[in-house]
């Protein structure tokens, strides 16, 4: 049993000068058989070991990592949350995993820095209007607060956005989802990685999946840089490199892995207070807690695994901020940053099963993965334990690009990518 | 952001250019015959290589023309650039 975290935790370990916290997880070898082996220790693959102990009551888990934990597409987004999206599948799927957002910090005994500041995504032409009405009464119907905002609504909610109808593109109205926001996107990560070790998963870092060995239509276990991991379960959270592993297995994907880039500025005193997407124009912008800007730029439209992106997409995206906050224009950039994120023709995820049984896939969800950690963690867990998808996550299969029953949600991913 | 020595064109900025996805894909000879997997298999299914691959590029700010490309996916490194119905020069 874990020491829980609280203030008078806090107080004790003051005396210590804070050097004698107990590790929030080990770093253990691998054993030789697991039930279940997760690849991936990202967010949505240490949220889905937690659940299967948790919820699913299964024990000998193991979650390997190439690199360290959180260190891929966890710890390279914008951190932003919110399930507005247009499709009854998608509404069910990312506000299953708002509410659980809504609790989590409490759960994990851990501060995950959940805080509900609110999505505007702006509209700059009639269609976008259009759209975004659409779109705000089909989230209401399915019982997601949503409201519709004119130009002067806009502006009050968010007061330094440039309303003036002279700019380029200018704002016709917005929406807004007020139970929408950003976390921590490290301590959601620590804290899943947390909550799962307790619970007696084995985290593995730097442990490279190397091949999957596949008797006829099973798979028997994974070969890695630590050695061969017997198991007759893998679930594969991959991100950008889901394609790589399905290859090992002999498998091809509707992917393409594509870099998405994203950059801060120098950190400054509180100036938005929101998150603002705008997705003709294609500019995003939060604030941070250490108050840098967090700016999500588009992706490249070529496949790559270089973690590098090009300049023209950066520097459109910052004229696109300029244009819309011109209060901005001093503002220096002080990291920026790619990750590789991919995609599916739908532009929504898949949580699966596969033609392969004991393998399961949780990947494509591009460009915006961040928001659904918790729900897709329970999801897929759900999956892998009952070797059946939860009713939530059953449109998410890999099937649909065979019967078409597609779940397109380009509108939805609220910046054009 | 790489350089890409259109065939046409001679080297230019890759920011001038349309990324075509992967080459190489034959469109069904007999579209009515195909079965529903093999139609998802030619739709959506892709290689998505990390390492050499073949892919088709459209020079779309300058000659409009497509050609292929290939490229190393994991460092962006251009390993050949050959014109459209050519075979690749490398495998």
């Amino acid at each position: 049993m874990k020491n829980k975290y609280s203030i008078f935790s806090l107080i004790k370990n003051a005396f210590s000068y804070h050097e004698n916290w107990e590790k929030a997880w080990k770093d253990p070898e691998p054993k030789k058989e697991y039930d279940v082996v997760i690849i991936g220790g990202g967010g949505h693959g240490l949220a889905t070991a937690y659940y299967l102990a948790k919820k699913h009551n299964m024990k000998n888990i193991a979650v390997v990592e190439k690199g360290w934990i959180g260190g891929g597409n966890t710890g390279r987004n914008t951190t932003i949350i919110r399930s507005n999206y247009l499709w009854d599948a998608s509404a069910g799927l990312y506000d299953h995993a708002l509410k659980i957002w809504e609790g989590l910090s409490q759960e994990l005994n851990y501060n995950v820095m959940f805080s509900q500041r609110g999505v505007m995504n702006l509209a700059h032409n009639l269609q976008d209007v259009r759209d975004l009405k659409r779109r705000t009464h089909a989230n209401r119907l399915n019982g997601i607060d949503a409201v519709y905002l004119n130009t002067e609504e806009v502006k009050k909610f968010c007061p330094i956005i440039n309303t003036s109808p002279d700019i380029r593109y200018p704002v016709l109205g917005g929406t807004l989802q007020k139970r929408a926001g950003t976390a921590r996107h490290d301590a959601v990560a620590w804290g899943y990685a947390r909550g799962a070790d307790e619970m007696g998963v084995d985290i593995i870092q730097n442990c490279e999946v190397k091949g999957i060995k596949r008797n006829r239509d099973a798979v028997e276990g994974i070969e890695t840089t630590k050695g061969f991991i017997k198991t007759n379960k893998i679930g594969v959270v991959a991100a950008g490199h889901s394609s790589v592993i399905a290859n090992m297995a002999g498998l091809r994907l509707p992917l393409e892995s594509k870099p998405l880039q994203a950059l801060v500025s120098e950190p400054v005193k509180p100036i938005i207070d929101t998150v603002v997407m705008s997705n003709a124009v294609h500019a995003y912008v939060s604030q941070s807690d250490k108050g840098e800007l967090v700016i999500g730029a588009g992706t490249d439209d070529y496949v790559s695994y270089s973690q590098k992106g090009s300049h023209d997409i950066v520097e459109g995206t910052l004229n696109a901020i300029l244009e819309l906050y011109p209060i901005f224009s001093r503002m220096r950039m002080l990291r920026q940053w790619g990750g590789i994120v991919d995609i599916c023709p739908d532009a929504s995820p898949i949580i699966s099963k596969t033609s392969i049984k004991g393998l399961y896939f949780n990947c494509g969800w591009g460009t915006g993965g961040f928001k659904a950690t918790p729900g897709s963690g329970d999801l897929f867990a759900h999956t892998i334990a009952n070797d059946e998808p939860h009713k939530l996550n059953a449109a998410f299969n890999l099937n649909r690009f065979v019967s078409g029953d597609l779940v397109d949600e380009h509108g939805a991913a609220a910046v054009a990518h | 952001m790489f350089l890409i020595n259109c065939p046409f064109c001679g080297e230019r900025e890759q920011s001038e250019f349309k990324a075509g996805g992967e080459a190489h894909i034959v469109r069904p000879k007999q579209p009515t015959e195909l079965s529903d997997d093999q139609w998802a298999e030619y739709l959506f299914m892709r290689k998505n290589i990390k390492g050499i691959q073949f892919e088709r590029w459209n020079h779309i700010h300058g000659c409009r023309k497509w050609f292929n490309m290939v490229r190393d996916t994991s460092n962006d490194e251009i390993k050949a650039v050959y014109k459209m119905g050519e075979k690749p020069p490398v495998k």
